[in-house]
């Protein structure tokens, strides 16, 4: 089922488009990511679901209502543009965020103390936020942000200024509260996280979508006949297939990336090439997200 | 949209959450703290200085005195503030004395016709006060025109018991039948503090609302908080809070300002007691202080005290509220800088134009600048004791509220739009386009 619905979203600011012609639905219960490059109008995008901004035209749907400004105060909303009170405790700080998203205060108190632990922040309750490092504060705005368990969350660039580690910390959390009913959005331009997460994304580039659909599915949509194989021999010229590169691997095992010139299945192939090599591994290669990004948003595709 | 008690509710818990934070966090400041036990103590000081001072002029001033008419006498008679000293000797070696030594004045009498007293100098090391050139010219006219009095055949004593000295109560008549007396001088003095301390709080608080909005703006807090409430919202629950900063710092301020003018007065009395013995000019300084206090009572204390609470919080709301526009598109206290001046004009032009009200408590210009919001804070208290028609005050009190839901409502379309804008340049015709952008 389809717990959001972006209905032809088009906005622009002062003449230049940010946002043409949008339309999207996303899955409840899934992960979901908006990618693009800086500037694509993702994050035009997220304002207009959570009604910060207006769009020109379109309409959003949430479980098929369209979207009102009480059920856009439900959702948990991490901006891209974020951070805290400098002058304010940590603890202070999400009771106050907590109390504002509805929470009792015991029951934010109860909470906060329970995530505080989970981010490793436990002994920063009674700390200013201006003497929290960059990604300290990154995780209590986090925290600030599912601490009422939205059953929507919408997560604007949650990875940049995260370490490694703690990129791995959050991402956990944020596979954890999908599993226990949660529909989260998030945009990246990085693309490192997008495969373990997403069950879904769409592709924004210059205000436009690209395209969208199951992550599977848009592999599979993606690949273009490619094959890595490792052999002893020499491979036949002139074959159904291009050599697109080609590596030396210890002794007289080679390692080649070919193309074929049309759609065929693999066993076809095999048949081929045992007529003239020796095969010791062959694999579908199978795009990556980024390359998939690099290929749909770089200049030559204009 | 449907209007439910409950979503009411809720918005108020949030609204009231927010006031809360803004009040807290600035209520536990250090510099709130200081300001609140250090502004009586300088209002203090600003009250009670100046009479302490007139008690205890500098003392032991040492004035020489050249008699070369001979007709003078001993007019001059020291006394705990200045010594006299008659010399004889001429007036070039006195000058040079008087830069050598430690001398105060030189007062010189030259001969002189009593039709016509001219050439009396007074030579110093440094400028004289206003108040001691007035005793000494007053001294000097008097004892001439007792002289001229004698010259001309006349009895003093007879000149005397024709004097009299008339001291002129005024009463003024209201428009129910009723007379109330009323002290010009003491109008004067409450509504100059009543009205520099709305235009200070209106100031004081109105920045104070504007760097709160800054810091919300470039600490990227805003967005977070208003996923969870409208700008609106969270602008409002600012202005308020801020707003029950004042009245917190008012109320601190009046009492511990009573509570220290109190002990003060208790630790002077004996000291003005002391000094009205010896001095009997000084009494009448006491004496004219006295009255001063008594014709408070025929000012509406209670009037001024509730008018000043109504026009603090509708001034500042009013300007509060532009302040936080301003603030809203800005990104730091420099940005600001440029909107500062055309909304703070009216308040300047307001502290401006007390003396011309005071000239004229109750002409046009006065009574204009008293209706108008943007005015009338300031030139309202500066009215009020000395009697405001009911109606006026009524009249100025709606248009204040009037005004303030209309600034209120301006600053809140810039607010939600500006408050989420960074690194545009901004100026006023984009102020404008933020205003006019439709929900």
């Amino acid at each position: 089922m389809d717990l959001i619905k972006i209905d032809h979203i088009s906005k622009a600011y002062s003449g230049h488009p940010a946002l043409s012609d949008v339309s999207l639905t996303i899955p409840d219960k899934s992960i979901f990511g908006l990618l693009g490059p800086n500037g694509a109008g993702k994050t035009t995008l997220i304002r207009i679901i959570t009604k910060i901004i207006q769009q020109d035209q379109g309409k959003v749907f949430l479980n098929e209502e369209e979207i009102t400004y009480d059920l856009v105060r439900k959702i948990g909303y991490l901006p891209e543009e974020r951070g805290l009170y400098k002058k304010m405790k940590v603890g202070e700080q999400l009771i106050y965020l907590s109390q504002l998203k509805g929470l009792s205060r015991t029951e934010a108190v109860k909470r906060i103390k329970i995530w505080l632990e989970k981010l490793d922040l436990k002994s920063w309750w009674n700390k200013n936020v201006e003497d929290l490092s960059k990604g300290m504060a990154q995780k209590v705005q986090f925290i600030a942000t599912v601490v009422h368990e939205p059953r929507l969350l919408i997560l604007d660039e949650p990875f940049s200024g995260f370490d490694p580690v703690n990129a791995d910390l959050v991402k956990n959390e944020i596979l954890d509260l999908r599993d226990k009913g949660a529909t989260i959005i998030f945009s990246t331009h990085r693309m490192e996280s997008v495969e373990e997460l997403c069950d879904n994304i769409a592709l924004i580039n210059q205000s436009k979508k690209i395209l969208d659909g199951s992550v599977k599915q848009i592999k599979e949509e993606q690949k273009q006949g490619q094959y890595i194989i490792d052999y002893t021999g020499t491979l036949p010229i002139k074959e159904s297939f291009d050599v697109l590169s080609q590596t030396d691997l210890e002794g007289d095992l080679k390692r080649a990336h070919i193309k074929f010139h049309k759609a065929s299945k693999p066993n076809d192939l095999i048949t081929q090439l045992i007529r003239s090599v020796q095969l010791f591994a062959f694999s579908e290669k199978i795009p990556t997200i980024n390359e998939i990004f690099i290929s749909k948003v770089s200049p030559s595709h204009e | 949209m449907k209007f439910s008690f409950q979503k009411c509710l809720q918005v108020m818990n949030k609204v009231s959450l927010i006031i809360f934070r803004e009040y807290l966090t600035r209520v536990k400041k250090k510099s709130f703290i200081i300001a609140t036990f250090l502004g009586p103590i300088l209002m203090g000081a600003v009250m009670f200085l100046p009479t302490y001072f007139a008690l205890n002029t500098q003392g032991n001033q040492f004035f020489q005195v050249i008699d070369e008419s001979g007709l003078m006498g001993a007019i001059f008679v020291s006394d705990n503030e200045v010594n006299y000293e008659y010399i004889s000797t001429n007036l070039d070696l006195a000058k040079s004395d008087l830069l050598e030594n430690d001398i105060d004045g030189l007062i010189y009498i030259p001969e002189f016709e009593l039709n016509e007293p001219k050439g009396f100098i007074l030579y110093g090391a440094s400028n004289q006060s206003i108040s001691t050139l007035s005793s000494i010219e007053n001294t000097l006219e008097l004892h001439i025109e007792s002289l001229r009095l004698s010259a001309s055949g006349l009895d003093k004593e007879v000149i005397e018991s024709f004097e009299a000295n008339i001291d002129l109560n005024t009463i003024n008549l209201s428009d129910s039948g009723g007379e109330q007396e009323s002290s010009s001088g003491a109008a004067t003095i409450i509504g100059y503090i009543a009205s520099f301390m709305i235009y200070m709080f209106v100031f004081i608080y109105g920045a104070m609302c504007m760097r709160g909005v800054i810091e919300e703006k470039s600490s990227r807090i805003v967005e977070i908080v208003l996923s969870s409430v409208k700008p609106f919202e969270l602008m409002m629950g600012k202005v308020i809070g801020i707003a029950m900063v004042g009245l917190t710092q008012f109320v601190l301020w009046i009492l511990s300002t009573g509570g220290i003018s109190i002990l003060i007065s208790v630790l002077m009395s004996p000291v003005a007691l002391e000094m009205g013995a010896a001095n009997s000019e000084m009494s009448s300084e006491v004496d004219m202080m006295a009255t001063a206090l008594s014709a408070l009572g025929g000012i509406n204390m209670t009037l001024v005290l509730s008018a000043f609470l109504f026009y603090f919080i509708g001034g500042y709301l009013l300007y509060g509220a532009l302040f936080a526009a301003i603030g809203s598109a800005s990104e730091s206290d420099a940005d600001a800088q440029q909107f500062m001046l055309p909304v703070t004009a009216p308040l300047i032009i307001s502290i401006i134009s007390l003396s011309l009200v005071l000239q004229d408590p109750h002409g046009s210009v006065s009574f204009w600048m008293s209706i108008i919001p943007f005015t009338s804070p300031i030139i309202m208290m500066m009215r009020i004791p000395f009697g405001v028609a009911p109606w006026e005050l009524i009249l100025s009190m709606l248009m204040l509220i009037l005004g303030f839901l209309f600034t209120l409502w301006i600053a809140g379309r810039i607010y939600r739009v500006g408050i989420l804008m960074h690194g545009t340049k901004v100026n006023w015709k984009i102020l404008a386009k933020w205003f006019m952008t439709s929900d």
